[in-house]
């Protein structure tokens, strides 16, 4: 039977699902935004989590999925979670036969340092550009593929939509080129989505351009399940950009980097005097909602701002340059000045989506057919995720996908090729449609000042502090700026090259996305992982142990819940001030 | 000095609708923020595609996607020098800010251009490590910190183009592959397991448009925004192809 699978995305877990596919003799169209070198995957900077106990910790697989579950404040479901962690060491070992370039002890072993969350060191790494050695790695081997013939690339072309065929099943998807704006349809008999998370979403992140989410949503409106929207990780230290907000890496702490502020004219190191088990290497969530306090409530930011110091300035700069160049050549070009002398002054920006389309234990969405991994899904990360291990999952996510995607496909009774012809020219004549209705969108609004204005909006009311009231008027403003969305100017009408046409459609998928976010964040009266509610402070797991599951309907937005998984780990109160031992003995 | 200060930045922008069309320069003024980079520049006029002479523009197509110098897309030529428009600072240039697209890749539109040619020949020279395959095989190969040093400083090539803008050697006439390919051979090369196919990619590297092509005039690693020692990498490359074309030689 004539077989074929479609991978969309050239981030980790795209060319992973790639390279498993191929492996195994199936053929894949692999369709990317950028050219996959280009994927946001490059800006992942301090390493990859695998309990390799390499410094004689006594570091375990154990402790590694004890650490992630507590971390995610036990909204994960626990069996895909486990069999990750297991597999960490042995994804380490492939990436280093792939020849990824990662630091060395001095006699010649994977070197591992600490990230946030963890007693253990378990983080491998390259400098601080690791993802960016992950992927050039995989990227490699797809190419060795594509010069076996079994993986066609189609590169600066932009995902759609979903083809479905009468069962309800995905069968393929249309696309558009981004040179020339022309539209068609891939027929499969499995799609994998790779598409990465939406941090476009808050205007300015720590996220690339393309990380608007626009698959994900697309897929969302055509029946897609979304999960744990509501959960967005606030990274604690980036530095501030008209353009982007750089991301300052949390192995930068890792490697011993301290943070503080200033108070009755001292340094004050309010996360080690306040979390004294973990102290700079609390988790993100932990982190970033300390800097908010001290910052906004004792207003003690640097300068008035909420801005804190991260120093560096007493490690020896040879270590520095060993294992952090990447991240202090950002900081010195963007800022000007030098790390290794001057601590550097850090803020807290959106980093990463928790969240995103719903699977099953098989990557496989609601829909069958349509398969998801990385970012733009939800599993492995519950809460909040743990600092070293997205990296991880979205190689592992990719090697689950592909192959339960080639499992679901031998058992498929009918090829794609039976289908009829005209089910794929519908699908194209509709985006058609659609692309025409954009072109002919000449009114006032610019849709980039409407995205900024999302944006503001989002990062205001959204991120690190929750307020009901607050949300309840974000979701208002997010349905205003849809009825000015009918009122926006594209510009002239030449399709060659054009960027303001796919943007503008992307910004609807977009607004979409945000609602499901902020209306997440509104029903989930509790605090847990990185949403937080003053009005509810505590984990309320009683109403609360559920992961949230959105679905379009009539361009309306419907919540429903299921349970959550626990049946390794029973849930207990997350404190970081203690050592995990101590939170175990109190729940006994 | 806060009456020193700029209100302004001017751009002066090479356009360019399609390939077959012909280009003009257009100028552009923004207002002017500190610290703001050459990116931050080109999206105030995507929010107000208005030109200096106050006309309404198309606004200007440009790549860039992580705007933090690991991606490669955004790199252009500003003020006549191939730079990353996100890493480019406008305090340190002068005005107006020309920027124009490379000129060794074909064009897109406006200051995008087509370089998918730099991956076709990362796959002409194998640029990949040949692994049995993905299942666990347990711990690779053992590797010495100067090793992997030294294969850090190649691995962080991001095929931003900058290194082939230079060239002499690289022109419409020409089919060399240009220093950043090469460079990878030398990586691939250096890999324990790589090592085991280093013939296969020597032989490419002595092919049309390979290392004999290279003409020595070391643009390349001044250009380099990630520092990598590209002429090391051709100079080992040379003595590495010399010794296998003697080689090939003897044995035939």
């Amino acid at each position: 039977m004539n077989r074929k699978v479609i991978v969309v995305g050239g981030g980790l877990a795209g060319l992973m699902s790639t390279i498993q596919l191929a492996e195994r003799g199936q053929k894949v169209d692999l369709f990317s935004l950028v050219p996959c070198k280009r994927s946001h995957s490059v800006c992942a900077q301090g390493g990859i989590n695998a309990a390799v106990n390499t410094k004689g910790e006594g570091d375990s697989t154990w402790e590694h999925f004890d650490d992630t579950i507590y971390g995610g404040d036990f909204l994960a479901n626990q069996p895909p979670v486990k069999a990750m962690i297991e597999a960490a060491p042995k994804i380490i070992y492939l990436m280093d036969r792939m020849g990824v370039t990662f630091n060395r002890t001095p006699e010649g072993f994977l070197d591992v340092r600490r990230l946030g969350g963890a007693k253990y060191s378990r983080t491998v790494f390259a400098g601080a550009t690791t993802g960016q050695q992950l992927i050039y790695a995989l990227d490699e081997q797809v190419r060795r593929y594509e010069d076996a013939g079994l993986v066609q690339r189609y590169e600066e072309w932009e995902f759609l939509s979903l083809v479905l065929d009468n069962e309800g099943r995905c069968r393929g998807i249309t696309v558009q080129s981004l040179t020339s704006l022309e539209i068609e349809a891939f027929a499969a008999d499995a799609v994998i989505l790779a598409t990465g998370g939406p941090g476009m979403i808050f205007g300015r992140s720590t996220n690339s351009t393309i990380n608007t989410g626009f698959a994900a949503a697309s897929a969302f409106m055509q029946g897609a399940t979304y999960a744990n929207g509501e959960f967005i990780q606030i990274h604690p230290s980036a530095i501030p950009g008209r353009d982007k907000l750089r991301l300052m890496s949390e192995s930068i702490r890792g490697e011993g980097g301290r943070v503080w502020v200033y108070k009755d004219g001292k340094p004050w190191y309010f996360l080690e005097e306040w979390y004294p088990a973990y102290g700079n290497m609390v988790p993100r969530d932990i982190a970033t909602r300390a800097i908010f306090k001290v910052c906004v409530d004792l207003k003690l930011g640097i300068g008035g701002e909420n801005k804190v110091y991260l120093d560096i300035s007493h490690l020896d700069p040879h270590e520095i340059d060993r294992k952090l160049a990447g991240v202090v050549d950002i900081y010195e070009k963007f800022v000007g000045d030098d790390p290794r002398k001057v601590p550097m002054q850090t803020f807290p920006a959106v980093h990463y989506s928790m969240g995103g389309l719903w699977v099953d234990y098989d990557q496989m969405t609601n829909i069958p057919g349509l398969f998801a991994a990385g970012e733009c899904e939800y599993q492995y990360h519950g809460a909040n995720r743990l600092g070293g291990n997205s990296l991880v999952a979205a190689i592992y996510a990719g090697m689950v996908a592909g192959p339960k995607a080639l499992e679901y496909v031998k058992g498929l009774a009918k090829s794609h090729s039976d289908l009829p012809v005209g089910l794929f020219d519908e699908a194209k004549a509709k985006e058609e449609a659609k692309k025409t209705a954009i072109f002919a969108l000449q009114g006032k609004e610019n849709p980039y000042r409407l995205h900024q204005e999302l944006g503001n909006w989002m990062l205001e009311n959204v991120t690190i502090v929750r307020y009901n009231d607050r949300l309840r008027k974000t979701d208002e403003k997010i349905q205003e700026l849809m009825e000015r969305y009918q009122n926006i100017g594209v510009g002239s009408g030449a399709a060659w090259g054009n960027q303001v046409v796919p943007f503008t459609r992307r910004l609807w998928g977009m607004l979409t996305l945000a609602r499901v976010i902020t209306l997440g964040a509104l029903r989930r009266d509790e605090s847990r992982g990185a949403h937080y509610k003053p009005d509810f402070p505590e984990r309320d797991d009683e109403n609360w142990l559920k992961t949230t599951k959105a679905e379009y309907s009539a361009n309306d937005i419907l919540f429903s819940y299921e349970p959550v998984d626990i049946s390794y780990i029973k849930p207990r109160k997350r404190r970081y001030d203690v050592a995990k031992e101590v939170t175990m003995q109190n729940e006994q | 000095m806060s009456n020193e200060t700029p209100k302004e930045v001017a751009l002066l922008i090479k356009r360019c609708p399609n390939p077959q069309a012909t280009a003009y320069w257009e100028e552009f003024k923004v207002p002017y923020y500190p610290k703001m980079n050459v990116v931050s520049a080109l999206m105030e006029i995507q929010k107000n595609p208005i030109n200096a002479r106050g006309e309404s523009a198309t606004p200007v197509a440009w790549d860039c996607n992580c705007l933090e110098e690991v991606c490669g897309a955004c790199t252009m030529l500003i003020n006549g020098r191939v730079r990353q428009a996100c890493s480019t600072l406008v305090d340190m240039l002068s005005q107006p800010i020309r920027l124009a697209p490379l000129s060794k890749f074909s064009l897109v539109r406006d200051l995008v251009v087509d370089r998918q040619v730099m991956f076709t020949n990362l796959r002409k020279v194998k640029a990949w490590i040949e692994i049995d395959g993905t299942y666990d095989m347990g711990p690779g190969p053992n590797i010495s910190q100067k090793v992997q040093e030294q294969a850090y400083e190649l691995s962080k090539c991001m095929t931003c183009g900058s290194c082939l803008e230079v060239c002499p050697n690289v022109n419409s006439k020409s089919k060399f592959i240009g220093p950043a390919a090469i460079a990878q051979v030398e990586l691939m090369n250096s890999h324990p397991i790589g090592a085991q196919q280093k013939e296969a990619r020597l032989q490419a590297l002595m092919g049309e448009g390979g290392i004999a092509e290279c003409g020595n005039a070391q643009n390349c690693v001044k250009a380099c925004p990630k520092n990598i020692p590209l002429t090391r990498s051709i100079a080992r490359l040379n003595r590495a192809t010399t010794v296998q074309g003697l080689k090939n030689w003897l044995n035939r």
